[in-house]
């Protein structure tokens, strides 16, 4: 959207909700996040100052996802679960020709590498993997029967575990995706065919909780985001997901590249969270770089069908091999 | 033959230009996307420079596993030859065939290989953490 529209739209969307009239300020797209649009911006409204963000979908009648459609609904879900979110202000209307929602911005950074590296971040990178533990554990205990609003998310079908639904789904976008063929790719798929976890409960999972979604001070953890791809499923797929090595941006240890495994896991034990089987663990962090090297050939398919110009997306189809030389390590049991 | 500059010379001058005037003079999206296009053209100039000695390479590990066949003397022809050759490696894992045993170790070794060297063009920092002396 330009940011005139954008403009217009917030003023009148929010002075419909505080008894206007209201006045935008500082308004600006923020970089990144390929999937969707965000716009920082302040709002004088009659009940005072609303520092905010509007989370908009990229284009009209963009393909959406149920986790997209109920952002808004996730993350009050989250906030009333006392899980560390942005607080979510108002669910969109008809006002721009996207869907949309408004939240409160929260004070921090995001982005992974100055976690791990940042010298002010060095308390944070102490505490940091013990919040996630904690949030994540408070996400899990989230149950359908008190969120009807939530029904719609996507869930294993009939007579599939939530692994091999997982597994199910993202071998069929590699092979859709048909760019090249990918052999590293081939050995993972049927390793992880043949290691298939057990059934699990089905709880919320976040479904990209990682560095680089959350909001961090010198603190710590300040806002789990992107709460796009949750769905109801096994809750070790977070877990998984969370030790993806992208995901530790340069960082030496597998939790959000500062923490270990076994300490996570036990402050997540503590915290509520579900008891955690070693093996089904390491085998959602296999199957989680698959998925992610998956989603950087399918980010790049989008660029190459003429779907998007972004240069970002053209160019993440080149960090396949990331995920590749991982899997290797994983599948000669190098699990560092 | 083309005249001076040469391609890697052109293309150094084009990352120069964003790295140097786009990036400093751009904030937010502008700014990153110059950042993503500058690492894409320093990426082509390590394609440009290692690409012959890596097909090369590939073709040879491919030979190892499934019998040697000529390589094409031209290059569209040898990209889409190893396109081919990559499926029917493909086609063999999902038959089973690299499930154990020494040809599983030789697959494992050709794609480290083969993965390595396509890190040393997109990831040269990651590419180093996985080399092992000895390694291509």
């Amino acid at each position: 959207m330009q940011k005139e529209e954008v403009q217009q739209g917030l003023e009148r969307f929010i002075a419909a909700r505080t008894g206007g009239p209201v006045t935008v300020s500082n308004l600006a797209r923020l970089s990144g996040g390929a999937s969707r649009e965000t716009w920082s911006f302040d709002a004088d409204t009659p009940q005072g100052r609303i520092e905010g963000i509007l989370r908009a979908d990229p284009v009209p009648g963009a393909p959406t996802i149920p986790g997209r459609e109920l952002e808004y609904h996730l993350i009050k879900a989250a906030w009333n679960a006392g899980v560390t979110v942005p607080e979510p202000l108002w669910d969109g209307d008809d006002t721009f020709p996207v869907k949309f929602f408004v939240m409160r911005r929260v004070p921090g950074e995001t982005l992974g590498a100055r976690l791990i590296r940042g010298e002010q971040y060095a308390k944070a990178r102490e505490v940091v993997p013990y919040q996630l533990a904690r949030d994540l554990a408070r996400i899990h205990a989230i149950r359908e029967a008190d969120h009807p609003e939530l029904a719609g998310l996507e869930r294993p079908p009939e007579g599939k575990t939530s692994a091999e639904a997982q597994l199910d789904h993202y071998e069929t976008s590699y092979r859709t995706a048909e760019l090249d063929p990918h052999p590293v790719f081939e050995l993972a798929i049927r390793w992880l065919r043949q290691h298939l976890p057990p059934p699990s409960e089905l709880v919320l999972v976040h479904g990209d909780f990682r560095l680089g979604n959350f909001i961090f001070d010198e603190t710590g953890v300040k806002g789990i985001l992107d709460w796009e791809l949750a769905h109801w499923g096994d809750p070790m797929e977070d877990l998984g997901w969370l030790a993806v090595k992208s995901w530790r941006f340069g960082g030496r240890l597998p939790i959000a590249g500062v923490g270990t495994r076994e300490a996570f896991i036990e402050a997540y034990e503590a915290a509520g969270g579900r008891k955690v089987n070693r093996q089904h663990f390491l085998w959602y962090e296999m199957f989680g770089n698959l998925k992610w090297g998956v989603i950087t050939m399918t980010q790049a398919a989008t660029y190459l069908t003429g779907r998007s110009r972004s240069v970002e997306l053209a160019a993440i189809g080149r960090r396949t091999a990331e995920t590749e030389i991982v899997l290797l390590e994983l599948l000669e049991g190098r699990w560092d | 033959m083309q005249d001076r500059p040469t391609i890697d010379e052109l293309l150094e001058a084009v990352a120069g230009y964003l790295r140097d005037d786009v990036m400093p003079n751009t904030q937010g999206r502008l700014s990153f996307h110059a950042r993503v296009s500058m690492n894409v053209i320093e990426m082509l100039r390590r394609e440009l420079a290692t690409m012959e000695d890596h097909l090369a390479r590939e073709w040879d590990g491919l030979d190892h596993l499934l019998g040697i066949e000529p390589m094409p003397p031209k290059l569209a022809a040898v990209r889409e030859a190893l396109m081919r050759r990559n499926e029917a490696l493909c086609e063999r894992i999902r038959k089973g065939e690299a499930d154990e045993g020494p040809w599983r170790l030789a697959v494992l070794s050709h794609l480290r290989r083969v993965t390595l060297d396509k890190l040393e063009v997109s990831n040269p920092g990651l590419a180093a953490e996985y080399r092992e002396p000895g390694d291509g």
